[in-house]
């Protein structure tokens, strides 16, 4: 009895513990205009916006199996079309968020088409390959500025709000949103119907495919998904920079090692992953970022170690241990 | 003719593209196995024939011998010590490995060479050319390049079809499991693929390092050329990456000659459009 | 004579789930050995564990009284104990002189060489150059045979090796053994048909739910003593 007892308080421990954590953690960010100076509201928004786009290659990766190298395509499309339609198309900065995350997915559906003519590593070289396709036809549209980029005009900053505290908090709550319904996404996903057959594909495609998942479509699903969250936050990202360039919009380490690396390092295939993950990247980025190529050397022999120790990363090594989830997605029978 | 001098300078340069594909290649058959630092051990191989010859001042000769020796030797002891143990069903562990080593060596590389561009100069050979006909003539050097392309392919071929060796390599492709009952050892007949592999990267490098300008951050795009003549090509077809390369080496020479911005742009959509026609690349494998 | 191979108390376990419990069995120089059993009595655990692919540390396995427990496949092999796999397994992209070479990889001496191969299975010289998988079972299965004799064993394992062939076929390919023990190569034939492996062997054990359930020479056994001990219904019936 006492056994039974002792087990039992454990999962209530930790179901008490995962919900003071995640509440103050989101009290904290939701207040953060009004406790963090300018610098750290910045890091913030960048932290936020590293957030959404590590959970997206997670649920691609992690969840699907569909490792891409590729991602910088739809922040760069993001960034860009989220530019045009505020510059040429004269709109709001939210509009041209949420449209330029929606255009990006429709130019993912025949990018995908043509990326999923390709298997496993092959993929992932595949996606990189139509991101620098992208990368180079930026280059040659000149309206956009070509391969010298394209500043945003202040007005669309402006149009914001007035003041520049404002603004910045205007800014700010966009990034918080933008992470936080990231991983409520992915969260609120896993606990569907169709979170159930993600699961199942991540742990064995045959027998997946053998109770009847359509992998090809659902995979497919996921890629467009992700696609058009990921433009969300790069739009975003670009609007922070206020200024876009084909090299920074489609850059493969700004925005496809740099989160690979988040996911890894905190655990893949597990939604807490890219939050620790994210955390433990801009604490180092902090730290290091002034050692320059040594900083980036460090970062591939951490995401190596990774892999050699313990390819579940940190947070899949606690799951294990402890059999806490943070966020549980299992629907249990209680 | 214009049209004509870039087909024709196309081909050459697509004898460099098989050269780096075909190590990737050799790779991906005998492991299934695709190294996202390829690229990058190219641009190692030409910093080092770089080293050896101009900041050292060895003959070419030796220092070709040792960028081989070199290149031959880390890609054994890379697959034996690290590689063969992220191997298996699994193709993130692989994939992220070799991508945090495509990071090192770029970040490594800049480190000790900086970020300028360089060139090794081939004095003579450069302005030298072949006449091919009345009409036309190439570069000695390209000339060379292509027929290096040729060679090491048909070397391959050799080895994998002609040799102990290649029968090792095919077997444990065919069925990992069951070679140890015939007293083969995986962990080094991989070793000897990706040693044999990076002895053709060392190869690719030093053209590398003669036919272009290159910088640290020179590997990636290699990569992408070695892969995209290895899918036109089709899987499996050691001959079939060498047209593949010189299809990508047209496509991207005739691109130029349209407008130099839409030199790479042009390979890449050759390759997407192989992609769209042929999935399966254009010669895939035929069986023995 | 001399024992080649010496096996003592073998285990085997997949998960919770355990195959083999403390099996002993002893093979003589010259000697050919038949296991014999029902589908799941643990006959092809016991091979894949002898030869190394599947985890033998710390057991009790002793070849020509070296202890091969733990050692990898590619070792164990080397010392000379050579296994023609279930179901044959030929290597589909090598011809079947290549599939035979492969063989010979470890460089052994003894008796076998390419020729003697053909001379022990004729029906192999048209094909030689054919790939491997063109053939018909019963010369897969000749190649999968010569192919293991190809490294100079001491000791031939055989799994199962008339398993799916018309008795036609299995019958040309037992007709191998004796000739491959006049060469001084002992066997150890795993054999779901009884009645061949009656015939060719000089001892059988039979294993019932991971045990050895009996043991002798095919003279001294009673065919009820065989189908007890192969069924498992003695003390019921």
């Amino acid at each position: 009895m006492t056994m039974i007892a002792q087990t039992g308080a454990a999962p209530r421990l930790q179901t008490s513990l995962s919900v003071i954590i995640l509440g103050a953690t989101l009290a904290a960010l939701a207040t953060a205009p009004m406790w963090a100076g300018r610098a750290e509201l910045r890091l913030l928004m960048e932290a936020l916006s590293y957030l959404a786009l590590a959970q997206m290659w997670n649920l691609l990766a992690g969840y699907t199996g569909l490792v891409s190298v590729g991602q910088q395509a739809f922040v760069g499309l993001g960034g860009y079309m989220f530019f045009g339609l505020a510059i040429f198309g004269g709109m709001g900065v939210l509009p041209a968020l949420g449209l330029a995350a929606v255009g990006t997915a429709i130019i993912a559906i025949p990018t995908g088409w043509l990326a999923f003519r390709l298997n496993g590593a092959y993929f992932a070289i595949g996606t990189w390959v139509i991101a620098e396709v992208f990368r180079l036809g930026m280059a040659q549209v000149g309206s956009l500025g070509g391969g010298s980029g394209i500043s945003l005009p202040v007005d669309v900053a402006r149009s914001l709000a007035d003041g520049r505290a404002e603004r910045e908090m205007a800014m700010y709550y966009i990034a918080f949103a933008i992470g936080v319904a990231s991983v409520a996404l992915v969260w609120g996903l896993l606990r569907s119907r169709w979170g159930l057959a993600m699961t199942a594909i991540r742990d064995s495609e045959l027998a997946a495919e053998t109770v009847g998942v359509s992998t090809r479509r659902l995979k497919f699903m996921i890629y467009v998904l992700t696609a058009g969250f990921t433009a969300l936050a790069g739009g975003f990202l670009f609007l922070q920079k206020l200024r876009i360039t084909p090299d920074a919009a489609f850059s493969v380490n700004d925005w496809t090692a740099f989160v690979i690396f988040i996911v890894v390092i905190g655990g893949i295939g597990t939604i807490e992953g890219p939050i620790i993950g994210t955390v433990l990247f801009f604490a180092l980025r902090q730290v290091a970022a002034d050692w320059g190529t040594w900083y980036l050397m460090l970062m591939g022999v951490i995401a190596i170690s990774v892999m050699l120790v313990d390819k579940r990363g940190i947070w899949g090594r606690i799951e294990s241990l402890t059999g806490w989830h943070l966020l549980p997605v299992k629907r249990t029978l209680d | 003719m214009v049209w004509i001098n870039s087909i024709v300078q196309g081909v050459m340069l697509g004898g460099l593209y098989a050269l780096f594909a075909a190590g990737l290649s050799l790779m991906f058959g005998v492991m299934r196995f695709v190294n996202i630092a390829h690229g990058d051990f190219i641009v190692v191989g030409a910093y080092l024939i770089l080293t050896f010859v101009v900041s050292w001042g060895l003959s070419p000769v030796l220092g070709v011998g040792m960028v081989l020796v070199l290149l031959a030797v880390a890609g054994y002891m890379n697959q034996r010590l690290l590689l063969n143990r992220v191997l298996g069903k699994d193709i993130l562990p692989p994939i992220l490995v070799t991508f945090g080593m495509s990071i090192i060596i770029q970040n490594g590389l800049l480190e000790v060479f900086s970020a300028d561009s360089q060139k090794l100069q081939t004095g003579w050979l450069e302005t030298t050319s072949v006449q091919l006909g009345d009409q036309f003539a190439v570069g000695l050097l390209p000339f060379l390049m292509f027929m290096t392309a040729v060679a090491v392919i048909g070397l391959l071929q050799f080895v994998f079809y002609k040799t102990p060796l290649g029968r090792m390599l095919r077997a444990t492709s065919d069925d990992p499991e069951i070679v140890p009952l015939m007293g083969g050892n995986n962990a080094h007949t991989f070793a000897l693929a990706t040693g044999l592999a990076s002895l053709v990267v060392g190869v690719a490098g030093i053209w590398l390092a003669m036919k272009t300008n290159f910088d640290p951050a020179a590997g990636p795009a290699r990569l992408l050329f070695a892969f995209e003549a290895v899918i036109i090509g089709g899987l499996g077809n050691i001959w079939g990456t060498l047209l593949g390369g010189i299809i990508l080496g047209v496509a991207q020479t005739v691109g130029a000659q349209v407008d130099a911005g839409y030199q790479i742009l042009a390979g890449h959509l050759a390759f997407l459009l192989v992609l769209v026609i042929r999935p399966t690349g254009l010669f895939p494998k035929v069986s023995h | 004579m001399t024992k080649l191979l010496e096996v003592s108390g073998l285990t085997a376990h997949y998960g919770d789930f355990q195959a083999l419990f403390g099996v002993d069995m002893q093979v003589e120089e010259g000697e050919t050995v038949a296991i014999i059993g029902s589908n799941g009595a643990g006959k092809s655990t016991f091979l894949r564990t002898l030869t190394g692919l599947r985890p033998s540390k710390g057991q009790e396995i002793r070849f020509c009284g070296q202890q091969i427990a733990g050692l990898p496949a590619d070792q164990i092999h080397k010392l000379g104990l050579a296994m023609v796999p279930e179901g044959r397994r030929l290597f589909r992209s090598l011809s079947v002189e290549e599939n035979l070479l492969i063989g010979a990889a470890g460089k052994r001496k003894g008796p076998w060489d390419l020729k003697k191969i053909y001379d022990l299975f004729p029906d192999l010289v048209a094909k030689r150059n054919n790939p491997g998988t063109a053939l018909s079972g019963g010369q897969q299965q000749m190649v999968a045979i010569g192919r293991a004799l190809m490294s100079n064993p001491s000791l031939l394992l055989c799994d199962e090796i008339s398993l799916g062939l018309a008795p036609k076929v299995i019958k040309d390919i037992y007709e191998a053994v004796p000739m491959i023990r006049a060469q001084g190569t002992s066997i150890l034939v795993v054999e779901q048909d009884v009645s061949q492996a009656l015939a060719v062997a000089d001892r059988i054990y039979c294993f019932m739910e991971g045990r050895v359930s009996l043991t002798g020479t095919p003279d001294s056994l009673s065919k009820e003593q065989i189908a007890n001990a192969y069924f498992g219904i003695g003390e019921a019936a």
